[in-house]
C-alpha cells in the first residue's frame, strides 16, 4: 500500500547529456553529466549509470571536480547553490548558498578556496564571471556570499571562458573579440577581429575558447571553421595568430590534451579532429560520429575523450581515436512527428529518433535500447535540404509487425511518399523489411492503425488519407517455389463523397472501423466493408476518434477543432453526450476503460480523464505544463499499483506519460524522488567493488539467488541455479588467469551450458521452431495469467525443496525455453 | 585585340574626345622574379628576374624602381646580394660572379667562378666576404676588394650541388644546403664540420630527392633548413641533430629569410604560400622561447621562389611576376603608406612610345620590337560604348634584336619614319618608308662608337633631333635628315658623377631638353645654345615622369612620392600654380596611390590640363579649378548630369579621375579628339605563365 501523496507532474528521464561539457573522473572509470536537475554518474568502461546525484532544485548548469581532492565533485544550478559530492558513494557533502543564478562553474587548482562561476546579476542578459569564495565550515549548508568580480560582458556560455596556464589568466570570448585577464597584473587584454564589421560575409564570430595546458597559447573557433591559435597575446601589439582551417561550418568545441600536444575540435560535420602539434598539415579525423558536436572534454589522466552530441548522446573516445562506448540519452534533435508508442515486446517507448530512425527508449532505465533505421538512407546533414521525414508509424500483432510511412514534399504537387511494413524476427530479435509500398496513397497519409483484435486470424491495416480514401490493407502468401514469404497487399479502398480522410480506428473487438472524413464518422464492417452508419455533428472536423474499451466498448469519442469532445453510442446510432473540452491528446488507456485527454488553454494544458460512459469525469488536473502538450501515451504497469482514492485509480494498471512541445518527457507520479531509484542502481550501490561488466550482472544475480536463498531456505527459485562456485566451468572461468583462457566464444556456449539444466535443453531442441513461435506468442498473449499460475504453484510446492526442478509444469517449461532463447542471443553477441 | 571608339562630344572631362585603344601585350614584364635581396643600409631592394634582368627598388622612396640592368639571354641569375655596404653582386648558372655599377647602371665585370653554374651567394657578415656554392659541389670563398673580387679558397667539396649557404652571424661557420643533406663548414679551417642528412619521406610519402633549396643560420648556432618534401626544419649545428620539423606545404618549400633580429623569419612555398614564422615566449613568465608557425599570406599564384625580411615587411617574389610587400603591422608604428599591402607587376617605365601623325604605336618587349597601326571606327554612340571597328589594327612589324641581350629602350618617332632601339652593347636606328600598304626597312649604318648603348631615346616633335641618353651619362643631340644623322652635340655630365640620365624630355618646339638621373635634380638644357639652362631645385624623391608643355614650356614632374611640380623654364621657377598645390597639399587619396606616374601628356588646344597616368587610373589635372581638400571626394570624375550647373561646379575640382582600366601601360593623346590607352589585364598575364600547383580547395 503505498502512501497516497498528491499526484505531481515529473520529469522522468529523457533530460539532456549534453547540455554541458561532460567530466571524467581523475582515474577515467566515470563520467559525469548534467542532466536536468540531477547529476548524472557513468561508468566509462561499461556505459551504465552507477548513480544519479540529486539535490539540486533547478536545472544544474555545470560540474566540475575538486582540484584539491579528486574524489569530490563541485556543481552549481541555476537554484543558486554549489553543491560539493562524494561521487562514489553518491552522497552530498556541502552545499554553498550563493544566492543569484549560477551558469556555469569553473575550477582552479591553484586558487585555492574558491571557484569561478558565470552570473548574471541586474540585467537579463549581461552576464559576469566572479570567483565564489568557499568557507571552510564543518557544517552541511554553507552561506557563500563573497563574491569577487573578474570579467563583465561575457558570453554565456561556459564554451566561451578558458583557464589557461595554471590559472594565470583566464581568457573570454564573445562576438568578435578576445579578452584576457591577468590574475596577477589585473590586466585585461583585449583583442578584436577588425575584418568582421568590414567585410560583408565574414564570419569571425568566435564561439568557443581553449587554453594550451602549460604554453601561453590560446585556442578560438569561429563561425566560419577556423581555429586560430593566439599567441604572445600578453603584448597588445606583438601579439599573433596561427589559423588552421578544416571544418567548413562552425567549430562547436575545442579541448586540448592534457599534455598540450594535441588540440581537438568538433562541429556539425560530426567529425572529431585531433590537430597534433597544432600544425595544419598533422591532423586526424574520426568521422561518422552521428550527430554535431556539441562538447569535447578530456580526462585528467589523458587515457579518454569524449563527446556530447546533438543528439543526446555521449561518446567515449580512446586516445588512439577509437570509440569505446556510447551513452545514448533520448533524442531529442528533431520534431516528433509519429507521436509516443509503446513497443508491445520491450515496452519501449518508441519515437523519432536519430534523423530516418525510430528509436526504442527505456522508461524504466532512462536509455536508448536501440535505433531502428526505417529510411535507410545516407543522412547529409546540412541547412535548406529538404529531407525524408519519417512521419506516422504503428505497431500491429502484439509487436509482430511495424507499419511506418516516410515523406518527402520539394513542392507542392512533389510528393514522395512510401510505406513500409516491418515483421519482428524472434532469431535477430529485430524488425526486419517485409513489404515496401511506393506511394500507398496520392496524398499524405494522416492516420494509420492496425486490427488489434484477438481474435483476428489476418493481420489488418488501414491508411488514411488527404487523398479521400482510406486503404485496407491485408497480409497474404506471397510464396514461390523458392521460398515461403508473406507481403501486403490492398484489400479494400473506401472514400466518402470526396472528403479527406483525417482519423481512422478499430473497435477493441476489431469488428467496426471509424473512419472519419473531416467532419463526418463512418462506422464500416470490417468483415464486409459495408459503411454502416454516419455521423455528423457540424462542429468542425474531426481531429482525434477513438473507440471506447471493454465494458464502454459501445461508444466512439471524436474530439474536434472547434472544441468539441463528442460521444456517440454505437447501438443507439446516436450523439450520448458532447462537451466543451479543446482536445490536444487523446489516448485510451489499454488496460481499462479510461480515456486521457489533454485540453489546451491560453495558460496552459489541463488533464481530463473520463470514461466514455459517464460524461463526468473521474479526474481532473489543472496547468500540467506551461506550454503545449504534443503527445500522449498510457504505459502499462509491470506491477500495478493499488491506488483507493477514487482520484488515482486511473493510474493504477498504466502510467501516462507526455510530450510538450520542447520536447521534454513528463508524468504523473505520486512518488517522492527518493523513492523512484531503480533497483539497478541500487544494487549498484551496495556493491562498489565489483566491476560492473556482465559478468557481474550474471554473477552478481547468482549471488543475490544465493543469499535468498540462505535466507529463506524454504522458499523456492522457479529455476533452481546451481552455486556458482559448483560449478567448473565458472570457476574455471574465473580462476583461470586471461592469458592462458581460450576464446570467449569457445567458453561461452560451455558457460551457458552450465547454467542450464541437460534434460531441458533437450527437448527444446526437438521442438520445431513454428510450433515454438506459435506458443511463444500464447504464453505472452496470457503473461499475465501465467505469472498468476506459477505463483499458485511456487507456494504449493514450498517444502518439497529441489525435486520440484525435475517435474516442471508446463509453463515453466515454456519460460525456461524463453530464457533459453534470449540467453543465447545477447550472450553470443558479447 | 584591338577597339577603338570615338566618344561623343560630351565627355567634356576627358579632352575634346577620344578614341580608346586596346593592345594585349605579349610576354612584356612576364619574367618571373628569382631573387630578390634586401639592403638595410640603404633601405633598397635588389630583384633579378629569370631573363637576367636585375631590378633595385628604393622602399624609401614609394618602392620605385629607380634602377634596372637588362637581362641577357645567357644569364640567368640565380644568386643576389649585397656586400660591403651598397654593391650588388649577383651569380647564376653561366657560372660568373658579376657586380653591377649603380651609379652607371652597367655591370662592372665578370669573374668566373670555376665551378660550374653557381646556384647560390653568400656575403659574409662583415661584407668583406662572397661565398658561392656550386655545381660541382664546392663552396667558394671570394675576398672582395674596392674594385674587384678575388678568388681566396674552396672548402671541402661535396658530392651534390650547393643550393644554399648561409654565413652564421659570427662568421666562423656556414651552413650549406645541397641535396638530401646540410653541411657545417668551419671558415678558418674550410673542412666540414657537421653533415645532417635531410629525411627524404615524410607523412609517408617518398621523394626521390630532397633538395634542401635553403638554409639560414642563427646566431644560437640553429640551422633552419627548407626543402622539396615540404618541410621547415630546424637543426642544431653544434650537435648536427633535428630539433624540430614542421611540415608545410605539400609541395617545395623554395625560400627562406630571417629578420635580423632572428625574432622571426619568412618562408616561400611553390603553392603560393607564404608562411611567417616567430618567435615566441612559452609563457609570460618563462624564457624559454619557441618558434611557431603564426600567420599565412597567399598573395601569389605560382611559386615562391624567393622572400626577403625587412624589418617592417615580408617581401616575397615568384613565378608569377608580382613582388609583394606585406608590411608587419606589429612593427609599423603609424598607420601610413608603408602601413599597406604592395603588389609590384609592372615596371617603372614606359615601354610604349606612339606616333602621332601615322597614328602608330611601338612595342618594347625583351627581345623583339613590334609596330601597329590603330584601327579607326566611323560609327558614334554614347559615352562608354564600345564602338564597332570599320577598321582593324595592323601588325606592320616584328622586330627582333640580333643577340642574346635584352632590349633597354625604344623610341619612335612622331612622324613615324624612325626607330631607334638600345642594348646594352649596340644602338640601333631604323629608317621607315611607306608606300602606299607597304612598308620598308632601312637600317642606319654606321653609328659612331659613342652610341653604343642608351638608356632613353627620344625624338623632337619634329622629329628631325635625336635625343640620347648614353649610360656614360653623357647626352647626344643627333641631327637626322632624309635618311642620314649627324652628331651636333654631346652633353658631358658634370665633372665627378657619372650618374646615368634615365628620364627624357624635349619642349614641342623643340628649344628645351629636360633630363634626370636617378637620385639628383632635373637638368634643362637650351638645345639651340647646346648649353644648360638650369637645374631645378632637389628633390628627395626620385623622377618618375616629367613632360613640357607645350605652349608655355612649363616643366610638369612627377615624383615617385606622388608629388606634381610645374616648374617654368623661361622664368626658372616654380610656376604659381606649383606653389598653391605645395601650400595646400595633395588629397591624401592621391599619395596614397600605389603606382607612380608613369606619362604625362598635354593637349595643345587646352593649356590648363595635365594629363597623366599611372597603372590604374588614368587623370587629368584642370588648373582652373580649385583644388580638392581631405574632405572633398577624390574620386568623383562625372558629377550627376541631372544636377544644376552650379552644383556641378562646386563639387568640381582640378582632378579628373577614371579608374576604369585595367592595369594601364600606356596612354597618349593622339590628336585634339583621340586618346590611345593600352591596358594590360592581370589574367593575360597569368594565362601565359605556367600553370601553378594544383591545390584541393577541400583536401585532408
Amino acid at each position: 500500500m503505498v502512501e497516497e501523496e498528491n499526484i505531481r507532474v515529473v520529469r522522468c528521464g529523457g533530460s539532456e547529456l549534453n547540455f554541458r561539457r561532460a567530466v571524467f573522473s581523475a582515474d577515467s572509470k566515470y563520467i559525469f553529466c548534467v542532466s536536468g536537475d540531477f547529476v548524472k554518474v557513468y561508468s566509462t568502461v561499461t556505459e551504465e549509470c552507477v548513480h544519479i546525484l540529486h539535490g539540486h532544485r533547478n536545472l544544474v548548469t555545470g560540474i566540475q571536480l575538486n582540484p584539491n581532492n579528486h574524489l569530490q565533485l563541485y556543481s552549481c544550478s541555476l537554484d543558486g547553490t554549489i553543491k560539493l559530492w562524494d561521487y562514489i558513494d553518491g552522497i552530498l557533502i556541502k552545499t554553498f548558498i550563493v544566492g543569484c543564478k549560477l551558469h556555469a562553474l569553473f575550477t582552479v587548482a591553484q586558487a585555492e578556496d574558491s571557484v569561478f562561476a558565470i552570473v548574471n546579476k541586474e540585467k537579463p542578459d549581461i552576464f559576469q564571471l566572479v570567483s565564489v569564495k568557499l568557507p571552510k565550515s564543518s557544517s552541511q549548508e554553507v552561506e557563500a556570499k563573497e563574491l569577487s568580480f573578474v570579467l563583465d560582458y561575457i558570453n554565456q556560455s561556459p564554451k566561451c571562458i578558458a583557464f589557461g596556464n595554471e590559472g594565470v589568466y583566464v581568457a573570454a570570448v564573445r562576438e568578435f573579440y578576445l579578452s584576457v585577464y591577468f590574475f596577477k597584473k589585473k590586466t585585461t587584454s583585449r583583442f578584436t577581429l577588425s575584418s568582421s564589421r568590414n567585410k560583408k560575409h565574414a564570419k569571425n564570430n568566435f564561439t568557443c575558447v581553449a587554453c594550451h595546458p602549460t604554453e601561453d597559447c590560446i585556442a578560438s573557433g569561429h563561425m566560419d571553421g577556423k581555429i586560430r591559435l593566439w599567441r604572445n597575446f600578453y603584448d597588445d601589439k606583438k601579439y599573433t595568430y596561427t589559423c588552421l582551417h578544416w571544418h567548413h561550418d562552425m567549430v562547436m568545441d575545442l579541448a586540448f590534451s592534457v599534455t598540450g600536444t594535441s588540440l581537438l575540435s568538433g562541429g556539425r560535420e560530426s567529425v572529431l579532429v585531433e590537430w597534433r602539434d597544432a600544425t595544419e598539415k598533422n591532423k586526424e579525423f574520426l568521422p561518422r560520429l552521428g550527430a554535431t558536436i556539441e562538447h569535447i572534454s578530456v580526462s585528467p589522466a589523458g587515457d579518454l575523450f569524449c563527446t556530447s552530441h546533438s543528439d543526446n548522446k555521449i561518446i567515449i573516445i580512446h586516445r588512439n581515436l577509437e570509440a569505446s562506448a556510447v551513452i545514448q540519452g533520448l533524442v531529442k534533435d528533431r520534431s516528433i512527428f509519429t507521436g509516443l508508442m509503446i513497443d508491445p515486446r520491450t515496452k519501449a517507448l518508441v519515437l523519432n529518433g536519430k534523423p530516418g530512425h525510430l528509436q526504442f527508449y527505456s522508461l524504466q532505465s532512462d536509455k536508448q535500447l536501440y535505433n531502428l533505421d526505417i529510411i535507410q538512407q545516407e543522412y547529409i546533414n546540412d541547412y535548406g535540404l529538404i529531407q525524408i521525414e519519417l512521419t506516422k508509424a504503428a505497431f500491429g500483432c502484439f509487436g509482430n509487425w511495424l507499419a511506418t510511412v516516410e515523406q518527402r514534399q520539394e513542392k507542392e504537387t512533389e510528393l514522395e511518399l512510401q510505406m513500409k511494413l516491418w515483421m519482428y524476427n524472434k532469431k535477430t530479435q529485430g524488425f526486419i523489411l517485409n513489404t515496401k509500398i511506393n506511394m500507398p496513397h496520392e496524398d499524405c497519409i494522416t492516420a494509420l492503425c492496425f486490427c488489434n483484435a484477438e481474435k483476428s486470424e489476418q493481420p489488418t491495416l488501414v491508411t488514411a488519407s488527404k487523398d479521400g480514401y482510406f486503404k485496407v490493407w491485408i497480409l497474404t502468401d506471397d510464396s514461390d517455389i523458392y521460398k515461403k514469404a508473406v507481403g501486403w497487399t490492398c484489400d479494400f479502398v473506401g472514400s466518402y463523397h470526396k472528403y479527406q480522410a483525417t482519423n481512422c480506428c478499430f473497435s477493441e473487438d476489431g469488428s467496426l472501423l471509424a473512419v472519419s472524413f473531416e467532419e463526418i464518422v463512418t462506422i464500416w464492417d470490417s468483415v464486409t466493408w459495408e459503411l454502416k452508419c454516419t455521423f455528423c455533428q457540424r462542429a468542425g472536423k474531426i481531429r482525434h476518434l477513438c473507440f471506447g474499451r471493454l465494458t464502454c466498448s459501445k461508444y466512439l469519442l471524436g474530439a474536434t477543432e472547434n472544441g468539441i469532445l463528442c460521444c456517440w453510442n454505437l447501438l443507439s446510432c446516436a450523439l450520448e453526450w458532447n462537451a466543451k473540452l479543446n482536445v490536444r491528446v487523446m489516448e485510451p488507456d489499454p488496460n481499462s476503460e479510461n480515456i486521457a485527454a489533454i485540453s489546451q488553454s491560453s495558460v496552459g494544458s489541463d488533464l481530463f480523464v473520463f470514461k466514455p460512459s459517464e460524461p463526468r469525469p473521474l479526474y481532473i488536473q489543472k496547468g500540467i505544463s506551461r506550454e503545449e502538450v504534443q503527445w500522449g501515451v498510457f504505459v502499462p504497469r509491470d506491477v500495478p499499483e493499488s491506488f483507493t482514492s477514487e482520484a488515482y485509480q486511473w493510474l493504477n494498471r498504466s502510467q501516462f506519460y507526455f510530450l510538450t512541445k520542447s520536447q521534454s518527457l513528463l508524468t504523473f507520479s505520486t512518488k517522492s524522488p527518493e523513492e523512484k531509484l531503480t533497483p539497478t542502481s541500487k544494487q549498484l550501490l551496495a556493491e562498489e567493488s565489483l566491476p560492473t561488466t556482465p559478468f557481474y550482472f550474471i554473477l552478481g544475480k547468482h549471488r543475490q539467488h544465493q543469499d535468498e536463498k540462505l535466507n529463506e531456505t524454504l522458499e523456492n527459485e522457479l529455476v533452481q541455479l546451481p552455486l556458482t562456485e559448483n560449478i567448473p566451468a565458472v570457476s574455471e572461468l574465473l580462476h583461470t588467469p586471461a592469458h592462458v583462457l581460450p576464446s570467449a566464444a569457445f567458453l561461452c556456449s560451455m558457460f551457458v551450458n552450465s547454467l542450464l539444466l541437460s534434460k531441458e535443453t533437450k527437448s527444446a531442441k526437438e521442438i520445431p521452431e513454428d510450433v515454438d513461435m506459435e506458443e511463444e506468442k500464447e504464453s505472452e498473449d496470457s503473461d499475465e495469467e501465467n505469472d498468476f499460475i506459477e505463483k499458485v504453484q511456487d507456494t504449493n510446492n514450498t517444502g518439497l525443496g529441489e525435486d520440484i526442478i525435475h517435474q516442471l509444469s508446463k509453463s515453466e517449461e515454456k519460460e525456461l525455453r524463453k530464457f533459453r532463447k534470449i540467453d543465447y542471443s545477447w550472450i553470443a553477441a558479447l | 585585340r584591338s577597339t577603338s571608339g570615338a566618344e561623343p562630344e560630351s565627355a567634356r572631362a576627358r579632352g575634346a574626345g577620344a578614341e580608346r585603344g586596346e593592345r594585349r601585350e605579349g610576354e612584356s614584364a612576364a619574367a618571373g622574379i628569382r631573387c630578390v635581396a634586401y639592403n638595410n643600409q640603404s633601405n633598397r631592394l635588389a630583384v633579378s628576374r629569370t631573363d637576367g634582368t636585375v631590378e633595385v627598388y628604393n622602399l624609401s622612396a614609394n618602392y620605385f624602381q629607380e634602377k634596372f640592368f637588362p637581362g641577357h639571354e645567357s644569364r640567368a641569375t640565380e644568386a643576389l646580394c649585397w656586400a660591403e655596404g651598397q654593391r650588388l653582386f649577383s651569380a647564376g648558372l653561366n657560372g660568373e660572379i658579376m657586380e653591377y655599377d649603380l651609379q652607371a647602371l652597367n655591370i662592372k665585370y665578370a669573374v668566373d667562378a670555376f665551378g660550374g653554374p653557381i646556384w647560390s651567394m653568400a656575403a659574409s657578415p662583415s661584407g668583406s666576404q662572397l661565398l658561392v656554392g656550386c655545381e660541382d659541389g664546392s663552396v667558394k670563398l671570394f675576398q672582395i676588394t674596392p674594385d674587384k673580387i678575388q678568388f681566396e679558397r674552396n672548402f671541402d667539396r661535396q658530392k651534390s650541388r650547393i643550393l644554399s649557404l648561409s654565413w652564421h652571424p659570427s662568421g666562423t661557420h656556414i651552413a650549406a644546403g645541397s641535396i638530401d643533406y646540410i653541411s657545417v663548414f668551419d671558415v678558418k679551417s674550410g673542412s666540414a664540420v657537421h653533415k645532417m642528412i635531410v629525411d627524404r619521406q615524410y607523412m609517408g610519402v617518398s621523394k626521390r630527392k630532397c633538395i634542401v633549396w635553403g638554409v639560414a643560420f642563427l646566431s644560437d648556432g640553429t640551422v633552419i633548413s627548407v626543402d622539396s618534401a615540404g618541410k621547415v626544419q630546424f637543426w642544431d649545428s653544434a650537435t648536427g641533430t633535428l630539433v624540430k620539423s614542421h611540415l608545410i606545404a605539400n609541395a617545395d618549400v623554395q625560400s627562406i629569410a630571417v629578420a635580423e633580429q632572428e625574432d622571426s623569419f619568412v618562408v616561400g612555398t611553390a603553392e603560393g604560400t607564404v608562411f611567417h614564422f616567430q618567435l615566441v615566449p612559452v609563457t609570460s613568465n618563462s624564457s624559454e622561447k619557441q618558434w611557431v608557425r603564426t600567420k599565412p599570406f597567399q598573395h601569389h599564384t605560382h611559386d615562391v621562389r624567393t622572400v626577403a625580411h625587412s624589418p617592417t615587411a615580408l617581401i616575397s617574389g615568384g613565378t608569377d611576376t608580382h613582388l609583394v610587400i606585406r608590411p608587419l603591422m606589429e612593427k609599423v608604428e603609424v598607420k601610413n603608406y608603408d602601413a599597406a599591402l604592395r603588389k609590384i607587376t609592372f615596371p617603372h617605365r614606359r615601354l610604349i612610345s606612339c606616333s602621332k601623325k601615322r597614328q602608330l604605336l611601338l612595342f618594347q618587349f625583351a627581345h623583339h620590337l613590334e609596330l601597329w597601326r590603330l584601327g579607326s571606327t566611323v560609327a558614334t554612340g554614347k559615352n562608354g560604348d564600345t564602338l564597332p571597328l570599320s577598321k582593324n589594327a595592323d601588325h606592320l612589324l616584328h622586330l627582333k634584336t640580333k643577340g642574346p641581350e635584352n632590349i633597354i629602350c625604344s623610341c619612335i618617332s612622331p612622324c613615324g619614319s624612325w626607330i631607334a632601339y638600345s642594348t646594352v652593347s649596340r644602338f640601333f636606328l631604323y629608317r621607315l618608308n611607306y608606300e602606299h600598304d607597304n612598308i620598308s626597312l632601312k637600317r642606319v649604318s654606321k653609328m659612331p662608337p659613342f652610341l653604343r648603348s642608351a638608356l632613353q631615346i627620344l625624338f623632337s616633335e619634329d622629329s628631325t633631333k635625336l635625343f640620347v641618353a648614353s649610360n656614360q651619362g653623357a647626352l647626344h643631340i643627333v641631327q637626322l635628315s632624309g635618311g642620314s644623322f649627324k652628331h651636333l652635340h654631346a652633353f658631358q655630365p658634370q665633372s665627378g658623377t657619372v650618374e646615368a640620365m634615365c628620364l627624357l624630355a624635349v619642349s614641342s618646339d623643340g628649344n628645351w631638353l629636360a633630363a634626370s638621373g636617378t637620385s639628383a635634380g632635373v637638368h634643362v638644357y637650351n638645345v639651340k645654345q647646346l648649353k644648360l639652362h638650369c637645374t631645378v631645385p632637389a628633390y628627395n624623391f626620385p623622377v618618375t615622369a616629367m613632360a613640357i608643355a607645350p605652349n608655355t614650356n612649363n616643366l610638369v614632374i612627377a615624383h615617385s612620392d606622388q608629388q606634381v611640380f610645374e616648374y617654368s623654364i623661361p622664368d626658372k621657377q616654380y610656376t604659381d600654380w606649383s606653389r598653391t598645390v605645395q601650400k595646400q597639399g595633395f588629397h591624401h587619396l592621391w599619395l596614397q596611390r600605389d603606382t607612380p606616374i608613369t606619362h604625362i601628356s598635354f593637349h595643345p588646344k587646352r593649356p590648363m590640363h595635365i594629363l597623366l597616368h599611372d597603372a590604374y587610373m588614368f587623370c587629368i589635372i584642370d588648373k582652373s579649378l580649385p583644388l580638392p581638400n581631405d574632405k572633398t571626394l577624390l574620386y568623383n570624375p562625372f558629377p550627376p548630369t541631372n544636377e544644376s550647373d552650379v552644383v556641378r561646379r562646386r563639387t568640381a575640382h582640378a582632378f579628373k579621375i577614371s579608374k576604369i582600366y585595367k592595369p594601364l601601360l600606356f596612354m597618349d593623346l593622339l590628336d585634339e579628339r583621340t586618346l590611345v590607352a593600352v591596358e594590360r589585364p592581370l589574367d593575360d598575364i597569368i594565362a601565359q605563365l605556367p600553370p601553378p600547383i594544383k591545390k584541393k580547395k577541400f583536401g585532408t
